[in-house]
């Protein structure tokens, strides 16, 4: 991380833009954006190093909110273009965004990658289970009896999966979960996300008021803190073998390879054109 | 003929070291002050079976096939019929096969050739490591005229690290080998041997992979995202060891809807960007090209067709992604499309895609194909160029910055992380001038209308076509096709026709202008193409004025074009 090049410290005010969400009044979306900015300011990361980059859906539009450089792409693919964009300016901090439909469904198989891969960048998921900006589909952590979609009015009949023990499995280096009702302790645990050295990863439970009311529950069920941190595979995997998804905090972080190639210059062009000669 | 030329094809079973020898009989003949062009052919099998490889080897630049072979050169007979339909023969032409291998099949025996036995295996024995693939190396050398110090020059550059027995042993084998030739020169009043000029020139030997990813790398390319997939795998390697020596990287993707978003993402951070894949890939990469043109985030996507659709035939060239590359975008979405009209025009041409892309930041497709990617050619190096990649930048510390801002230029100075005050969301959604999405009808409109004009306005100087020659008769087309139209024309030209050579690099935008001015004096055309549906042909007739006489050879892969039924076609026309 840089250190702050300006007078006066950044509040996480400086974070945001004067664009006005679309969200609908009490999506848990709102609390997120303030998590990351704020996680930003206590950073002191310079706006023009960040990047916040995004796929489609309600929870992508989260870009246009901050005040950062960001990128609103297309549906899934938040992950394929922030590992670019960090590989080619590994100078730059990068945050890539979403929702679980964006990030687990279509941008399934990016997910998985991104976990091995292990670029040095942060992914914040802003899990619904549901698909909002579509006006409420199941998604891939839906539960597999809910019926509130005409698409699958006998609910989905398909086991929802958790994105944590597909993070584990698939090699993150670091692993969280936080809860939209708990904007503090959310900033604080994609701060440490994006401190790591590696991909982490951050699911972030983030009600859908509109689609998922019943999600209004969620403030007397989730659990602050239950997850202890550990570095141990075996136990972070023990733990979610009885999870029930609604606990939170650092669930996993160990240090591995980070992806980066050397990008130093060593040869000139007309070196590499020799090659071609007789 | 303008230049004299030979044409030999090997074949052999896997391990015959078929592509051995013709690599080195095209190292030798370059060395020896000749031109060529090797092309590869292999049956189905993922590794070993049987291979082709077709050579023609001239006096002058060559960069397309003949008509047909003057020497069929078999190591054995190990299912060479697979390739029948590729070796046209003459009366004239002569097959040479081992005394040792039994049984040639029908297409042999059948054949209207020449045919001759020689002691291949036998010979190869007689020596102490001795290959019959040395032994056919020194026949071809010696009746194609490549003098054995050419010859040698290249065992000792390919066999050194092999040691000085392995060496050595070859060498007696290409002797022998010349020996034999020569003998069989005499026997059966063989004389192909090509006048070879002397020259200064530095030659390059290099595959259309390799120049497509040398003129991305000239161009200011510094990052790669991709998935394999034949035939364009060869630019991706050549481009991961070549990229990181000049600071760059390639990133293998997890499939092709990562490697070009991953690509867009590289590129969002101000760094050149490309990728290369075949027509699968493209199809999986046309929604992030709507992005690019959206976002106006420069990228390179390669095409290198093969036949289609779906897995088609991998290994086979085909000009049939025109469509796509051309229609494929969803919305009105204006972008680049460039196609190299040869192996060495790879090289220019995507160093001058990856400067339009860039600076008309605007997703750009190239279309080279299998038979440009895939063959290797002997080449006089290619001078410097001065396409490098330059975006338009805003300063550091821009106020107010309008990322979409409407330029009379159509171009809106781009800004890139690092720079203050550019901070902006590059977005799919249709944006107002500050960037902030909007759907408003004046915004659409106003910004279809700057992307389209970013486009249209630009000027592409001479590089649009190759334009060569006059006559009242056009003939045009694009790509790889274009050499055996090249060929074509030169021999109805010593023939006293006159015919114009129009041959499009720049496919779209569709330059109406330019085009009719290259059409003075035309009234009659043909267009030459490798694809099923006259793809190009109904392209051509959307956007240009043609002539009412207009006429089309149009032919799928995966049977190269010759120059001969070019020319039949041509005098077909009258
Ligand atoms: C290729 C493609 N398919 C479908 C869509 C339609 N679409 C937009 S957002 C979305 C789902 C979003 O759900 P999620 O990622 O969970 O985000 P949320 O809206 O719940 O925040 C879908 C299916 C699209 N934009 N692009
Ligand atoms: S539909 Fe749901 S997810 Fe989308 S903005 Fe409204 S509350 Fe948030």
């Amino acid at each position: 991380m840089e250190q702050p090049v300006q007078q006066k410290p950044l509040t996480f005010k400086d974070y945001k833009s004067d664009y006005k969400p679309v969200w609908c009044p009490g999506c848990g979306d709102f609390s997120v954006l303030a998590a990351i900015t704020k996680a930003l300011a206590e950073l002191q990361i310079p706006r023009e190093n960040s990047a916040v980059i995004s796929g489609i859906g309600c929870s992508s539009r989260i870009p246009a909110y901050t005040s950062v450089y960001g990128f609103h792409g297309i549906h899934g693919r938040a992950l394929a273009s922030a590992t670019g964009l960090k590989v080619a300016r590994p100078d730059l901090t990068v945050v890539a965004t979403g929702g679980d439909g964006d990030g687990f469904s279509i941008g399934g198989n990016h997910f998985m990658h991104a976990c091995r891969r292990n670029v040095d960048m942060t992914y914040v998921v802003m899990d619904n289970e549901v698909y909002g900006m579509t006006k409420g589909q199941a998604s891939p952590t839906t539960p597999s009896d809910w019926e509130g979609s005409k698409l699958t009015p006998h609910g989905t009949g398909v086991s929802p999966f958790n994105p944590l023990s597909v993070a584990l499995s698939a090699g993150a280096s670091f692993i969280a979960r936080g809860f939209a009702g708990d904007p503090n302790g959310a900033a604080k645990l994609i701060a440490q996300a994006m401190q790591h050295k590696g991909f982490s990863f951050v699911q972030i439970l983030s009600p859908c008021v509109t689609f998922r009311p019943e999600q209004a529950e969620w403030k007397k069920i989730v659990r602050k803190g239950e997850i202890t941190e550990t570095g141990d595979l075996g136990t972070a995997a023990a733990f979610l073998a009885t999870d029930d998804g609604f606990s939170t905090g650092v669930l996993y972080e160990t240090q591995r390879p980070i992806y980066q190639p050397s990008m130093e210059e060593n040869h000139s062009l007309s070196e590499i054109e020799a090659s071609f000669e007789l | 003929m303008t230049s004299q030329t030979v044409s030999i094809a090997i074949t052999g079973a896997g391990g015959a070291g078929v592509m051995t020898a013709g690599q080195m009989l095209l190292d030798a003949a370059a060395k020896a002050g000749l031109y060529g062009l090797m092309t590869r052919s292999s049956g189905p099998q993922i590794r070993g079976g049987e291979a082709a490889a077709y050579i023609r080897l001239s006096s002058a630049p060559i960069d397309c096939p003949d008509d047909s072979f003057d020497v069929l050169f078999c190591f054995d007979w190990m299912n060479v019929d697979r390739f029948a339909a590729e070796l046209p023969m003459r009366p004239n032409s002569v097959i040479i096969g081992d005394e040792a291998a039994k049984n040639p099949p029908t297409m042999i025996t059948d054949s209207i050739a020449r045919q001759v036995l020689v002691p291949l295996s036998q010979s190869a024995n007689e020596i102490e490591g001795g290959r019959p693939n040395m032994i056919g190396l020194g026949i071809l050398g010696e009746l194609a005229g490549i003098p054995l110090d050419a010859l040698q020059a290249i065992l000792e550059k390919v066999l050194k690290r092999k040691g000085e027995a392995a060496l050595l042993a070859s060498l007696e084998g290409v002797k022998l080998g010349m020996k034999v030739a020569s003998d069989l020169e005499t026997e059966i009043g063989l004389d192909l041997h090509l006048e070879r000029k002397a020259t200064d020139k530095t030659r390059w030997s290099l595959t259309g992979n390799e120049a497509a990813g040398m003129g991305a790398l000239r161009g200011g390319v510094r990052f790669c995202a991709a998935y394999p997939i034949t035939p364009a795998t060869e630019i991706l390697e050549w481009l991961a060891p070549n990229l990181e020596k000049v600071g760059g990287t390639l990133v293998q993707a997890e499939d092709e809807l990562a490697s070009v978003n991953m690509i867009i993402g590289g590129s969002f951070g101000g760094v050149p960007s490309i990728t290369a894949t075949s027509g699968p890939g493209l199809a999986l990469m046309t929604e992030a090209l709507g992005l690019a043109v959206s976002a106006e985030i420069p990228i390179v996507v390669v095409d290198v067709m093969r036949g289609g659709p779906s897995t088609g035939i991998p290994t086979k060239s085909e000009q049939s992604d025109l469509n796509i590359a051309l229609h494929g975008l969803h919305g009105d979405a204006p972008h680049i499309v460039t196609a190299p009209n040869s192996i060495s025009d790879c090289l220019f041409t995507a160093q001058w895609t990856v400067h339009l892309a860039e600076k008309l930041q605007t997703a750009a497709i190239m279309l080279s194909d299998q038979s440009l990617g895939q063959s290797r050619n002997i080449i006089d190096k290619p001078a410097d160029l001065a396409f490098v990649a330059k975006r338009d930048l805003v300063e550091d510390g821009v106020e107010d910055y309008k990322r979409y801002a409407l330029t009379d230029s159509g171009i809106s100075p781009m800004a890139v992380p690092g720079i203050k005050g550019g901070e902006y969301v590059a977005d799919g959604l249709e944006t107002a001038e500050n960037a902030r999405p909007s759907s408003s009808a004046e915004d659409h409109y106003a910004q279809l209308d700057k992307r389209q004009r970013k486009i249209d306005q630009f000027d592409y100087g001479q590089h649009w076509a190759e334009i060569e020659g006059e006559g009242d008769l056009a003939v045009i087309t694009f790509g790889s096709v274009t050499a055996p139209v090249r060929e074509a024309i030169e021999r109805l030209k010593e023939e006293g026709q006159k015919i114009k050579l129009i041959s499009l690099r720049l496919l779209s935008p569709a330059l109406p202008g330019p085009f009719d001015v290259a059409m003075e004096g035309v009234n009659k055309a043909l267009v030459v193409e490798q694809t099923h549906s006259k793809q190009f042909y109904r392209y051509l007739r959307s956007v240009y004025d043609l002539p009412k006489n207009t006429h089309v050879l149009a032919k799928p892969g995966p049977l190269p074009f010759r120059p001969g039924e070019i020319v039949d076609q041509i005098k077909e026309l009258g």
